[in-house]
């Protein structure tokens, strides 16, 4: 298990377009990915759409993401520089 | 891993607007189904008929770059717009079905247009976060598609708010 913070970092924050692309990237690997909110003990399956949109992550909120599987260290790393990336949207 | 209730701060009857319900949308393609929700904000007054065309627009060219159908029978179209000072909703059903493009690729019953004030993407996540609190629960979306008028519609959404305070 490999596990990270992040911070949304685009000003329309983790709304469809940014989560739905973090949804395809996450599901192209193999490992178990899931989200929570840094204070939460709620996670959220990284997979799916419909609860990475209740994440309603805005600029500057702290996230965990946490992997786990064999391509997990892949996994967490696609994910981080998307995040970091600004899912390409400024 | 059961949904998530994280900080749910607007309730789905703030955002749906009572007027704008369609129960039984005419249209039968993706475009024309929003244009029917956008007439419906209109004739609720939310925004003047002026209005439309642009909104319908910025809607289909945001549903060109991914669709809002995300499974599951559902839809949730959107647009920014300075018309709005808090994010207000019409909700059609489409007892037949529309083509969305959906993820899943099957066809969508339930129709949410989300209208969100620009330049204030907080309350657009909130929005997204207590619609999707709602569509991401197989109950909610089994008992939205039976829904055959308003009155249906708002007791559900009534129901789920009322769950949601408890918590």
């Amino acid at each position: 298990m490999v596990a990270a913070r992040t911070t949304i970092l685009n000003k329309l924050g983790l709304h469809a377009r940014p989560a739905m692309a973090f949804v395809q990237v996450a599901a192209a690997q193999g490992s178990e990915v899931r989200v929570r909110r840094v204070g939460s003990d709620e996670w959220l399956d990284g997979k799916s759409i419909m609860q990475m949109l209740l994440l309603a992550a805005t600029e500057g909120t702290e996230i965990e993401i946490e992997c786990v599987g064999r391509d997990e260290e892949e996994a967490l790393a696609r994910l981080l520089q998307l995040v970091v990336s600004k899912f390409d949207e400024e | 891993m059961p949904p998530a209730s994280i900080g749910f701060t607007m309730k789905l009857r703030e955002i749906v607007v009572e007027a704008a319900i369609v129960p039984c949308v005419k249209a039968t393609k993706r475009d024309a189904v929003i244009g029917e929700l956008v007439d419906a904000l209109v004739a609720a007054g939310v925004i003047s008929e002026a209005d439309r065309p642009s909104l319908v627009k910025e809607s289909i060219a945001r549903e060109r770059k991914g669709s809002t159908g995300f499974g599951h029978g559902v839809a949730v179209p959107h647009a920014r717009s300075t018309l709005v000072t808090q994010p207000r909703a019409a909700v059609g059903l489409v007892p037949g079905g529309v083509e969305f493009n959906a993820l899943d690729r099957q066809p969508v019953y339930s129709v949410v247009f989300l209208l969100s004030p620009a330049g204030n993407p907080d309350a657009h996540l909130s929005a997204m976060e207590t619609v999707f609190g709602a569509l991401s629960q197989e109950s909610f979306r089994r008992f939205l598609r039976q829904s055959t008028n308003a009155a249906d519609v708002l007791s559900l959404l009534d129901e789920v708010d009322g769950l949601r305070a408890q918590r």
